[in-house]
């Protein structure tokens, strides 16, 4: 089974993805994710002006099967939360690295991308579980 | 008769199948010295035996039945029509358990259904759970949920003195350990007082309808003020007074918790009893204990489920935010059926007959002279009495007569030494409560 990973993105082991634009850094969970989770009933969002440190957790997502933490690829403060996603979770199904974006964030501090893994790593580390 | 359902044969024969000699060899790894103590219990018994045993037991408390009761105080003595026992007797709902396996048990499924629907009713909520063990968890449960919905960010709770001294002393129990402040109970408070303690750090502030001391407070204008310091309103509400009262859902409540024992069940010498636990839409994941909810089957076909599972600790685990994964099952039963046999109508007048017999015995109790009714504030069925000798007296008297007095306040409120919680339901009659006021008459100095 072959998991969608664009190129133009990072990735935690976790399955989070973040894409970088400038300062702006774009969240969600990667299709593996959504594939494990199943139908995606309820996402619980940040409050916008949020501070969080990389590694936090800022967001849970819960399928019929279960609640799932996500937690931040990188260091930020939210500035913007799809609230689309209250009447519309199964966004996070249908469309992981577009509709079913979770949070913006400004990025502060250090993107610190070495602990980031690119798609095709991320891939490789998706065959091997 | 054998509880134990296995023939020597059986036994043998399942040993062999595992590979192991003796029962014995199973406790292996229970360290030696501590394997197979001796017990030093008495000689089996007959069930004639026991049955008379048992009996003996049982006389040894005097029946509610054979007595005037007078006292409430969160143990409510009304009246449980037959059809309540009937139905929780039978088999299927006496012996089975919260559902495992739930959707097989439609039926358990519905009738929690019911029950929750009922609740959300009366407390003016969007849902309700599937019960807890009592009141007192349900306002510690609420204290969960508070703390929750600020993130873990602020860790004031506001509890007013007049919610029952054991609901709070429960809530502190429960919540040991958890770095909380708890405040706001331990001198006199009117709802000023609670709304002064209002922080940012405040979690929840919680208030009693009608109170310990049976008042209905003003609670006008409150939710606003415990909003505005972006803290939740729990309402401690007793479901029966809210057939005749305003619904905590219209006073701005964010949660409301209570008793349910008035709903039908008997005193039972303390329980079991059933705490509700309902909420507005915005809390609802973040509740303990089960949910079901209605739907359709791939036939269109009315079906009920558990819902809302991810909360739970089967699925959520490690990051479950409650050990509760049960419910009252049989009392949330006997409260629906007593809630479906009375209908609102029949709730309003028990309600009715509590309100108008409290306020009847408080005007002869004023007539005497030597007590004093406290009528600050409007009362349900419950009313403080300011007694001109100490209540023991007074109670010792009243049981000569076959009757249960007042609560003693005292023992919970200093400054109200020599003061009885005086309650009366449907259940007292204008005799006993003529009686009650004779015998309060005569114990006058």
């Amino acid at each position: 089974m072959a998991w969608k990973t664009p190129p133009d993105l990072k990735y935690l082991k976790s399955d989070e993805w973040v894409r970088l634009e400038g300062d702006t850094g774009t969240i969600g969970i990667s299709d593996y994710a959504q594939d494990q989770l199943n139908d995606i009933v309820y996402v619980e969002l940040p409050d916008v002006g949020t501070e969080l440190q990389k590694g936090e957790r800022f967001a849970s997502v819960e399928s019929v099967k279960a609640a799932s933490d996500v937690y931040m690829p990188v260091s930020g403060t939210v500035t913007e939360v799809n609230t689309a996603l209250s009447d519309a979770p199964e966004r996070i199904n249908s469309d992981p690295f577009g509709e079913g974006w979770i949070v913006k964030v400004k990025v502060t501090g250090d993107a610190d991308n070495d602990s980031l893994l690119d798609a095709e790593q991320y891939a490789e580390w998706c065959n091997t579980r | 008769m054998s509880y134990i359902p296995h023939t020597d044969l059986e036994r043998q024969q399942m040993l062999a199948a595992i590979g192991v000699p003796t029962i014995e060899d199973l406790f292996e790894a229970v360290p030696a010295k501590y394997r197979f103590p001796k017990l030093d219990l008495p000689d089996a018994m007959t069930e004639m035996e026991v049955a008379a045993e048992l009996r003996a037991l049982s006389e040894a408390n005097d029946n509610a039945q054979d007595f005037a009761i007078f006292r409430g105080a969160g143990a409510y003595h009304h009246y449980s029509p037959a059809a309540v026992n009937h139905i929780l007797l039978r088999g299927e709902f006496l012996t089975a358990y919260t559902p495992y396996q739930p959707e097989v048990s439609q039926g358990t499924l519905q009738a929690i259904f019911e029950f929750q629907t009922m609740i959300a009713q009366l407390t003016g909520m969007d849902g309700a759970n599937a019960s807890h063990y009592d009141g007192a968890t349900s306002l510690a449960e609420a204290v969960t949920v508070a703390l929750e919905a600020s993130r873990h960010k602020r860790n004031k709770i506001i509890l007013s003195p007049y919610i029952h001294p054991h609901y709070r002393a429960v809530t502190r129990t429960y919540h040991q350990g958890q770095n909380l402040r708890i405040i706001g109970d331990k001198a006199a408070a009117e709802i000023e007082d609670l709304v002064e303690l209002l922080d940012e750090n405040t979690a929840m502030l919680a208030v009693a309808y009608p109170n310990f001391l049976g008042q209905i407070e003003d609670y006008k204008g409150l939710a606003d003020k415990v909003h505005a310091a972006g803290a939740l309103l729990v309402f401690v509400a007793n479901p029966l007074a809210l057939a005749l009262f305003k619904s905590p859902g219209e006073l701005g409540a964010d949660i409301v918790v209570g008793e349910g024992q008035p709903l039908g069940i008997p005193l039972g010498y303390g329980g079991p009893y059933v705490g509700f636990f309902a909420t507005k839409m915005a809390q609802i994941r973040r509740i303990a204990g089960r949910i079901v909810g209605e739907t359709v089957d791939q036939d269109g076909r009315k079906a009920y489920v558990m819902t809302l599972r991810p909360r739970e600790q089967d699925i959520r685990r490690e990051k479950a935010t409650s050990n509760i994964c049960t419910n009252q099952g049989l009392m949330a039963l006997a409260a629906t059926v007593y809630m479906e046999l009375m209908g609102k109508t029949g709730l309003k007048q028990v309600a009715e007959l509590c309100y108008h017999k409290a306020h009847y015995a408080a005007a002869q109790l004023d007539a005497l002279g030597g007590y004093s009714i406290n009528r600050n504030k409007p009362f349900f069925h419950e009313f403080v009495v300011k007694c001109p000798v100490p209540v023991k007296e007074i109670n010792e008297k009243l049981l000569l007569e076959g009757i249960i007095g007042g609560y003693d306040l005292g023992q919970d409120y200093p400054y109200l030494k020599d003061h009885m919680l005086l309650c009366t339901t449907e259940v007292n009659s204008k005799e006993e409560i003529d009686t009650l006021v004779d015998v309060l008459k005569e114990a006058q100095p």
